[in-house]
């Protein structure tokens, strides 16, 4: 695992960042541009907030509190793994045919091409978000919980990514499924921006047992600020994070097994 | 017929096969049809030969390439390159193997040229002492010097093509795998690679296995080739045989004073008839047939036209299928 994706992983991602480094006023211009984007949607947040005191009972700054953490995820998800989502280009292209006769794992290719440290912009307005809501917050700092942010961020991070590899596998037998997939992908982070509980139960049980986006942010809010759960769900499942990121990984890999066995090319 | 193979050969092909199953028609009345796009094909390649891939369009060349460099698995019968699986040690066997597709590139567009080749250094992890040894020699076979700092998009397809063949051999792989590596380019550039290519299998041994339609391609660099016609191996020896397998008249070219009633001489039969111009296969000795032609009509020239390996492979499918498409096959010849 680690000699066979880490490692090639950061090797060709460095050698992308060297690559595009050449071009410095264009980096700081996208990283700008980035950072604008998802910038609106923090403003939108607080913009709700300029009306309202709570939302479905979650103050501003728990609001913050799932917005930062489900961006942080989110956006570095899109920074280690967005890529893949071009899968049905490369497929068209051809160009998938070229990675798989290279000796590293196409999904490392598929994951790096391109990289570019200009998404971190990204994730300013979700970092700036988490900080403010951290501090503001009166939450009860054990080190038992500090060391459960972290596996809760990072938890949350792989979740994304394995979000973002099930949307490229599909494209594997569909090659135009790339809106499919940002659906998925985009949707799904545009939806756990928010406390789940907004959106009735409905929504929430569809977002913890069929697409788990519950365990990106609004499980490990919960879990930081020792809260029970409006919505009534059974309260051990804010400890979840971690086994269902490592299950959803693992289905993530196996899809992309399967979507490589029946890969078949282009005619051409 | 089995002889003790003296080395173990680079490609053994044993019976492969490959179907695709292809859906067409509308949404809800979809058929399933299933194309046999490679069938039944056992060729072995031994280390150190050139071996040219032929067959019309739409024969199967391309989907025989990407099961020997496991990019497909195939659907029947085995295959080992450089004593791998490819398609369950593709990985493995990428890193000994160089593979061109004259269609596409490998080469990052963005990129300028030199920056695409380092990537490919971390892809290969070549050392980089290597890489620069290796880079230096082929920066002056292959002239790319001029271009080492333009983005691959502004190359030429010559320029990019000879990029291509740089990334694939950067790693000095065993065996190289070219999809049609002269596709589109001029004159020039075509016998450039040509030449590339064969002082690379003389001076280092490379394998080299290449599918192509331009014959000039075949005729310079292959002693033996590998037909295929409908995903069948049609023909597998040597070129001179493959001339004599599927016999092909020489042509006469007559170009007479003014148009005229097609030639009746003996020991030929017009073909082909255009205002003054007309085309004459030969059946007996052309000397003969000259002066035979020479007196009865008021020649203004002539021209005797070698049949070249088009007509060739074209003979060779058209008397393949009249013969109810029954594969003939020769002995590999060891090179
Ligand atoms: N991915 C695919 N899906 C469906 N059919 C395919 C696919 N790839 C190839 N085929 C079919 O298989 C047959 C062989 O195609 P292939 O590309 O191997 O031919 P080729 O010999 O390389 O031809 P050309 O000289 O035109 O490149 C064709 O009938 C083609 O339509
Ligand atoms: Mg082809």
């Amino acid at each position: 695992m680690v000699e066979r994706a880490l490692v090639p992983y950061a090797r060709l991602a460095w050698a992308w960042c060297r690559a595009l480094a050449q071009y410095p006023v264009s980096l700081v211009l996208l990283t700008l541009a980035q950072l604008g984007a998802t910038g609106v949607e923090l403003l939108a947040l607080l913009f709700v907030f300029g009306h309202v005191d709570a939302l479905a009972g979650f103050t501003l700054h728990e609001a913050l509190l799932v917005y930062g953490l489900t961006g942080t995820a989110f956006w570095l998800a899109d920074l280690l793994m967005g890529s893949v989502e071009r899968l049905g280009e490369h497929i068209r292209t051809g160009s998938f045919d070229t990675m798989l006769v290279r000796p590293v794992s196409p999904l490392v290719q598929l994951a790096t091409d391109e990289f570019s440290p200009r998404r971190l912009g990204k994730n300013v307005p979700s970092a700036v978000a988490l900080a403010t809501a951290l501090g503001a917050l009166d939450i009860d700092w054990t080190p038992g919980r500090a060391a459960m942010l972290v596996v809760l961020v990072v938890s949350g991070t792989a979740i994304c990514c394995a979000l973002w590899v099930l949307g490229a596998c599909v494209q594997f037998f569909v090659t135009e499924a790339r809106e499919l997939a940002n659906a998925l992908t985009y949707g799904g982070s545009a939806l756990s921006e928010y406390p789940l509980a907004i959106y009735g139960h409905g929504v929430a049980r569809a977002a913890t047992f069929l697409v788990p986006l519950a365990f990106i942010s609004y499980q490990p809010a919960l879990y930081l600020l020792d809260r029970p759960d409006p919505l009534g769900m059974w309260p051990h499942l804010r400890y979840a994070s971690p086994v269902v990121a490592v299950l959803l990984c693992a289905l993530a890999a196996a899809a992309w097994r399967t979507g490589l066995r029946h890969y078949r090319s282009t005619g051409s | 017929m089995t002889s003790v193979p003296l080395t173990t050969p680079v490609i053994d092909a044993r019976g492969l096969g490959r179907d695709f199953t292809r859906v067409s028609g509308p949404l809800l009345r979809r058929r399933r049809e299933r194309v046999n796009a490679v069938h039944d094909v056992t060729f072995s390649v031994a280390p150190g030969e050139i071996i040219g891939y032929l067959g019309p369009n739409g024969a199967g060349k391309s989907t025989t390439m990407k099961m020997l460099t496991g990019i497909l698995s195939p659907s029947h019968g085995r295959v080992r390159v450089c004593g791998l699986e490819p398609s369950r040690q593709r990985t493995l066997l990428a890193g000994r193997i160089g593979v061109v597709f004259g269609q596409r590139t490998t080469l990052w567009w963005d990129l300028p040229l030199r920056d695409s080749l380092a990537l490919t250094r971390h892809l290969y992890r070549v050392p980089a002492a290597d890489h620069a040894a290796r880079l230096a020699e082929l920066t002056e076979l292959l002239e790319l010097g001029p271009f080492l700092a333009t983005p691959v998009r502004q190359l030429s397809l010559g320029q990019r093509m000879r990029g291509d063949l740089t990334a694939a051999l950067l790693h000095a792989p065993e065996l190289l795998v070219l999809d049609e590596p002269t596709i589109g380019l001029d004159v020039v550039s075509k016998s450039a690679i040509r030449e590339f290519l064969l002082r690379l299998n003389t001076e280092q041994g490379t394998t080299i296995l290449l599918t192509t339609h331009d014959l000039g391609d075949v005729e310079r660099l292959c002693r033996r080739v590998v037909v295929i016609d409908h995903g069948s191996l049609a023909f597998d020896g040597d070129l001179a045989r493959l001339r004599a397998t599927a016999p092909t008249p020489r042509t006469l070219v007559v170009d007479l004073a003014g148009p005229a009633d097609p030639i009746e001489v003996a020991g030929a039969r017009t073909v082909r008839v255009e205002g003054p111009r007309q085309w004459l296969e030969l059946s007996a000795n052309p000397a003969e047939v000259i002066a035979a032609v020479a007196g009865a009509h008021s020649v203004a020239d002539l021209t005797l036209r070698e049949p070249d390996i088009e007509d060739v492979v074209a003979r060779l499918y058209s008397s393949g299928r009249a013969a109810a498409g029954a594969p003939r096959r020769e002995d590999p010849v060891s090179g």
